[in-house]
């Protein structure tokens, strides 16, 4: 096990590239999230040549559907959602859009390791099914767009030392497939 | 005969709700326990740490354990003496579902058609409801929400009966292994043997509410259960995925008589956050 990393979001090109698979990171900063229904609609806006409702560039995509906040609360629970999902549409926020980092849950396809190395981008693992333990990393969050679409909404989500591992580095060491 | 209200039915189902998101059962914080003891990999053991820690936020705080609250999928035992009064069983358990999600602040993951639209129904409604008639004047509710994470990772093969038990422990183990940090390791592998296409699906659902480790009291099947949980936590698959001794904390077989033709396995994984509760009125 490395040492614990911590990192503030958006996230430059120099400080993905020193990321490596195995890292404990605490993440600080601005995350968005977002899963596969928000990430078809951002594809096809792409695919329209039209400005997407989120500025992506250097930042960092949360793959989560949060139940709603309890009164005086920012947040219900708000853990990771399994990833291989939004392989489809990852790799065109990464090329297309700039997005330098990911959390979810779970190995990712080649096409988004490939994207990831060209970007650089970095893909960390959250604890899956831990919700209520990582929404207390949670300052606050708001809906950004497609409001709609419920827990699957883009939020803006203000987080304290999110703790995650560095499970994809920007060179395409996999934590999943070259297990220690 | 005795009779049940439809009030009494919505009322138990919102309760049911409301304590499986809230609450981990006492046998899953067990087996978590008893894996993290023996867990040798450090990252493994930081995982099984923070699920524990997790349940005890979620207890305390009236937190999901998981923001998937799930499908709602009930299973009931009505007794042919009792008398459903004021509606019907489906819609009582249907209208409990969405004052449970609404008043808990629960997600609400269901979508209106799998395909075209798939609008969010708003209410977690519909639940799905496999109702069987037993002797007596007991209504035997179990409700397990489902996580969409772990259900992906099911699968089904119609094998050849040549295949046999191999056959059959290939297949499971293949089948978690493939799966990786996708449902949430370590699991509850449900298997269904035999039946039909349909019957083994259900069967292998319906291993997962079994007490967590408790054998099938077929000294065969438990064999086959001991035999694929030791080839599937030498894996090295682990927590997450991301390496570990811990890749599933049981392995539960129901089995079925088939067709001279046909030997049907299914797998159901259900993640570490295991959730399940029941009533009985």
């Amino acid at each position: 096990m490395n040492n614990v990393i911590k990192l503030e979001t958006p996230l430059k090109d120099e400080t993905v590239e020193a990321l490596n698979a195995g890292d404990q990171v605490l993440i600080s900063g601005i995350v968005y999230t977002a899963r596969d229904a928000a990430h078809k609609r951002l594809c096809e806006l792409l695919d329209a040549g039209e400005p997407l409702p989120v500025e992506l560039d250097g930042q960092v995509i949360y793959f989560t559907g949060p139940t709603p906040a309890p009164p005086g609360r920012p947040i219900g629970s708000a853990g990771p959602t399994t990833s291989y999902r939004m392989d489809d549409y990852s790799p065109r926020l990464i090329r297309e859009a700039g997005l330098k980092g990911m959390i979810g849950k779970g190995d990712r396809s080649n096409e988004v390791v490939d994207a990831m190395k060209e970007g650089p981008c970095v893909y960390f693992a959250a604890t899956g099914g831990a919700g209520a333990l990582l929404a207390r990393c949670v300052v606050s969050s708001e809906i950004v767009c497609y409001e709609d679409l419920g827990a699957e909404a883009v939020r803006r989500l203000e987080v304290k030392d999110l703790p995650v591992i560095v499970a994809i580095d920007s060179r395409g060491k996999n934590l999943y497939s070259d297990r220690e | 005969m005795k009779s049940i209200s439809c009030t009494d039915i919505e009322k138990e189902v919102m309760a049911l709700c409301l304590s499986a998101a809230f609450d981990l059962p006492e046998d899953v914080e067990t087996v978590i326990r008893a894996y993290l003891s023996k867990e040798t990999s450090l990252r493994g053991k930081a995982f099984l740490e923070q699920y524990l820690e997790n349940a005890d936020i979620a207890r305390r705080e009236r937190l999901p354990i998981c923001q998937d609250t799930g499908v709602a999928v009930f299973f009931v035992e009505l007794g042919q003496e009792v008398v459903i009064e004021d509606g019907l069983l489906p819609d009582a358990i249907e209208s409990g579902v969405e004052k449970g999600y609404k008043d808990g602040l629960l997600r609400k993951s269901i979508v209106n058609d799998p395909v075209f639209g798939r609008k969010n129904t708003g209410t977690n409604t519909p639940p799905i409801i496999h109702v069987s008639l037993v002797p007596g004047d007991k209504l035997r509710i179990a409700l397990a929400p489902k996580g969409g994470g772990s259900e992906n990772m099911s699968a089904l093969a119609m094998l050849k009966p040549s295949d046999g038990r191999q056959g059959i422990v290939d297949f499971v183990v293949d089948t978690v292994i493939k799966a990786g940090g996708n449902p949430c390791p370590p699991t509850i592998v449900g298997v269904g043997v035999g039946g039909n296409f349909e019957v083994s699906a259900l069967l292998a659902k319906k291993a997962l509410l079994r007490k967590i480790g408790k054998p099938s009291p077929n000294p065969d099947y438990a064999e086959m259960e001991r035999e694929i949980l030791l080839k599937i936590n030498s894996s090295g698959v682990g927590p997450q995925g991301l390496g570990g001794d811990a890749t599933s904390f049981a392995v539960h077989i129901e089995y079925y008589p088939c067709h001279i033709a046909s030997l049907p396995v299914a797998v159901n994984l259900n993640c570490h956050a295991a959730r399940h509760k029941e009533v009985t009125l």
